[in-house]
């Protein structure tokens, strides 16, 4: 193959720096990759041409990096880290597109449990405590579901790709420890809230997000709706939710 | 009701599994539900278009006899008929389940679900959610599920994945043997029944449009330990899809009903950017060689000439890739028609298809075969079921586009009470019932111990490379039976080189290599069940197309191919298939998708490429 004369040359190699930790219990540090440049490499492909043969850049042997991932078309969610300081996820971040050295990082606001891997299991407990369901009778035939006019479907359907992906909450001021439930889980509140079965247990979903780390926790900061890589109106659903629970709260007072 | 410790293990949390899931909780019963990555994440997520189900809300004369029909007729007739029909019957009901749990689905003006065109039918007969269909779906089942793990039905198993079976004395499945993918350790887990669910084994060709964890392994390690593998060779590959380092995005074959043309260039390995090739030097082979048909030729044809044309070197760069070119329809009419797609294409390959030619190739898809099951999803082995992807009943020798939903969804509800009833009926483990655990954990206990030990100069990852290439060269679209026997030879050598593997990382604490090593294992004796039952169907039907012979052959090879392991490799037999609903006829390929490689007058379906 000849080589391009030209003085845009393409990059001959692809510079990758990532923080690395072996367990829990032992400290970060971060090590660097060098790896061939192809045309379309995503930080995924890096990734795994660095775990074939795990030799840094200045040669010396290491072990693989280890992350997460899955479906590799940003529908899953999995393979979510901070790329050059912001929270995304690796699979469609593009070589061509990053400024280099690329700093791979774990995201920060979950437990590191190895290299780039996470412990987000703290986003499903908050579904399961925001009862982000329906309440079916049973899965039996009882017909149709209840009828909708498209635009409310619309709005539903923006809520309901939540990946779990976890980037709202990383990007979040107030999401920290057990302080704030987060947009996440207040956004699925609005999912169920708003459909016409879901709305039957819309007081058990507004009682989870009104505890000490519930919906008035949120700082107003909209770092959320930024960082959502499927663009979910997660502000919308924290305004509409804290109308709901504003409301509820003061009837539930007046019932006392 | 009789719930008295009957324990359900289900392995894999998509579709199939959850649909188990929730069905065997709604019982009463418990379930143990084991799944490689949180179950939210599973590969059913990718799906797009829909899901089927003949509810004839638009007044077309649609019926669920009807889809049955086009679903046996696409399938090339290889399906058992009555489980076909029984899960097109079920297909609306199972449709509004959805609506009930909440399923965002697209409404018409009156407020009702709308329904669209697909593949292999005349009929509006697919439910969709935007273009997200599969994610919406499986979000409403694990949240039915995560119901029933709040109130203590189901226990999760995340971030395990299932080794092996335990069988006892007279081959009866008892449970499983399950890893921790933190911490390596090992567990037995006693179950009445085991229920698969895992998917598909696309990553046995290296790169599928298939996520990460559709090995497969799973599947062939029950494959292993005496269930029959039935139609392994039936492998559906798409013929657009966008090649990536990493993996196959799926290119919608509305691109080409908008006006898309394939090209290459004309002269072999031309660097010129595309839109520096003049059109004379561009190579319109669909156009050129299906006049009639152009860029809309059936799947099955655009698939194999764009194979063909990147085999004999002749693909862009002399890369395995055809140009898929939009760029000559006006930006705003593309947006309007296809902006989506374009989005998808735009965010993982970084260049804007309005402006250059899409980069695209026919990728491995889909597995129409999968473990033997009876019409209740149980496999031969007693105790165990399977359902979804991972088992062969439905689609025969070629799957209708969203059909692979309901099929997933079906399969799930008919496991899951077949389940119970096998469970209310056997015998419990005696007290000396614990031996066979720790046998079964013992040897599995054994096997990575031993892959760890290990300090061979062989990378498993190489391996896994050159697996995958064979595979993608020679047992996919165009097979000959030589290059099946050299694939089956190269499989031979990669199993005999497979031992000689490192696994190349000294932290076993969440490490990716033991995994991995496993997978590759039992995705290489997973590749010998597909290439040799290739190799011995020599006929062409459906996906599965050989030049030799060119024809479908009734007499001979309208039968289930039976694939059982034995330490000789897989030995093969073959099923009387039932056709007793629908008689076998050739299909009509001037009116469906799948056509013959005749080119005679007929009507690609009423596009135009003007």
């Amino acid at each position: 193959m000849s080589k391009s004369m030209s003085t845009t040359a393409p990059q001959k190699s692809v510079e990758i720096h990532i923080r690395r930790r072996a367990n829990p219990d032992s400290p970060a540090y971060w090590e660097q990759f060098e790896i061939p440049y192809r045309p379309n490499l995503n930080v995924i492909s890096c990734l795994m041409e660095i775990q074939k043969n795990p030799v840094t850049k200045s040669g010396e042997r290491t072990t693989p990096p280890v992350w997460q991932m899955n479906c590799l078309e940003q529908v899953c969610g999995i393979c979510t880290m901070v790329i050059n300081g912001r929270v995304r996820q690796s699979c469609s971040a593009l070589i061509d597109n990053l400024e280099q050295p690329i700093k791979l990082e774990p995201m920060s606001k979950f437990p590191n449990v190895r290299d780039l891997v996470v412990d987000r299991s703290q986003m499903f407990d908050h579904l399961r405590r925001v009862h982000a369901w329906v309440e079916l009778d049973g899965t039996y035939d009882l017909g149709a579901g209840p009828r909708m006019d498209q635009d409310q479907v619309a709005e539903r359907y923006a809520y309901s790709r939540c990946m779990t992906c976890g980037c709202c909450l990383e990007a979040c001021p107030q999401y920290e420890g057990d302080q704030y439930i987060g947009p996440q889980a207040i956004a699925q509140v609005r999912l169920f809230n708003m459909h016409p079965s879901g709305k039957a247990t819309r007081d058990e979903r507004l009682e989870a997000i009104m505890g000490d780390d519930g919906i008035t926790n949120c700082g107003n900061a909209q770092n959320c709706v930024k960082a959502c890589p499927m663009s979910i109106p997660l502000t919308k659903a924290i305004y509409e939710e804290n109308r709901e629970t504003v409301l509820y709260g003061l009837l539930g007072w007046l019932r006392k | 009701m009789a719930s008295n410790g009957t324990k359900i293990a289900i392995v894999g949390g998509g579709l199939a599994g959850l649909a188990a899931a929730m069905k065997i909780a709604e019982g009463g019963h418990a379930v143990d539900l084991f799944s490689v990555v949180p179950v939210k994440r599973s590969h059913s997520v990718c799906a797009q278009g829909g899901i089927n189900g003949a509810v004839n809300t638009k007044g077309e004369g649609d019926s669920t006899w009807e889809h049955f029909d086009d679903t046996v007729y696409g399938g090339d007739f290889l399906a058992n008929q009555p489980p076909v029909k029984t899960m097109c019957e079920m297909a609306p009901s199972i449709i509004y389940l959805f609506d009930r749990m909440g399923v965002p689905f697209s409404r018409t003006k009156e407020g009702l679900l709308d329904f669209r065109r697909f593949g292999g039918t005349k009929h509006h007969r697919t439910a969709f959610a935007g273009a997200s269909t599969g994610q919406q779906l499986l979000y409403a089942l694990d949240e039915q599920v995560r119901r029933y793990e709040v109130s203590g039905k189901v226990r999760k198993f995340e971030h395990w994945e299932m080794l092996s079976l335990v069988l006892d004395d007279h081959q009866v499945c008892r449970g499983l043997i399950a890893m921790n993918l933190q911490t390596l350790e090992l567990k037995a887990f006693p179950a009445d029944a085991v229920i698969i669910a895992t998917g598909g084994p696309g990553l046995i060709y290296g790169k599928s449009t298939n996520s990460m964890v559709c090995t497969g392994s799973a599947v062939s390690a029950c494959y292993q330990q005496g269930a029959k593998y039935a139609n392994g060779e039936f492998i559906q590959v798409h013929p657009t899809s966008i090649p990536g380092e990493d993996k196959l995005r799926l290119m919608s074959e509305s691109a080409r009903g908008e006006g898309g043309r394939i090209w290459v260039p004309r002269k072999e390995r031309d660097m010129r950017p595309p839109t520096q090739i003049p059109e004379n030097e561009r190579w319109y082979f669909l156009e050129e060689k299906y006049p009639a048909y152009g860029n809309l030729v059936p799947r099955d044809i655009a698939t194999r000439e764009i194979f063909q044309v990147c085999l004999e070197g002749k693909g862009v760069g002399g890369e395995n890739q055809v140009y898929l070119d939009l760029t000559h329809i006006p930006a705003e009419e593309l947006d309007r028609k296809l902006g989506a797609i374009l989005e998808i294409y735009e965010m993982f390959v970084g260049d804007d298809p309005r402006h250059v030619p899409m980069r695209i190739f026919p990728g491995v898809h889909y597995s129409m075969g999968g473990l033997w099951v009876d019409y209740d999803q149980r496999t031969n082995i007693p105790g165990l079921l399977a359902a979804g992807e991972c088992d062969y009943s439905i689609h025969g020798a070629n799957r209708l586009g969203a059909n692979s939903l309901v099929s997933c969804v079906f399969g799930g509800f008919v496991a899951a009470p077949a389940a119970i009833e096998y469970a209310k009926n056997i015998e419990r483990n005696g007290v000396d019932g614990s031996r066979i655990y720790d046998q079964e954990l013992k040897n599995q206990q054994e096997i990575n111990d031993r892959i760890i030990k290990q300090s061979g100069t062989e990378n498993q990852y190489v391996l896994h490379q050159e697996m995958g290439k064979w595979m993608t060269d020679n047992v996919t679209v165009v097979r000959y039976n030589d290059r099946l026997k050299a694939t089956d030879d190269k499989l031979l050598e990669l199993m005999d080189r497979y031992k000689h593997i490192s696994i190349n990382d000294s932290n076993l604490w969440a490490t990716m290599a033991l995994p991995h090593a496993r997978h590759l294992d039992n995705m290489l004796e997973l590749a010998r069940v597909i290439t040799l039952g290739a190799l011995n169907r020599n006929e062409s039907r459906g996906a599965h197309y050989k030049p030799e012979f060119p024809e479908r052959d009734d007499e001979n090879f309208l039968k289930t191919t039976i694939a059982e392991f034995s330490g000789e490799g897989p030995v093969f037999s073959y099923e009387t298939v039932d056709i007793g609903l629908i008689k076998p006829r050739k299909r009509d390929y001037s009116k469906g998708k799948k056509s013959a490689a005749s080119t005679s007058a007929g009507d690609a379906g009423g596009k135009s490429t003007s």
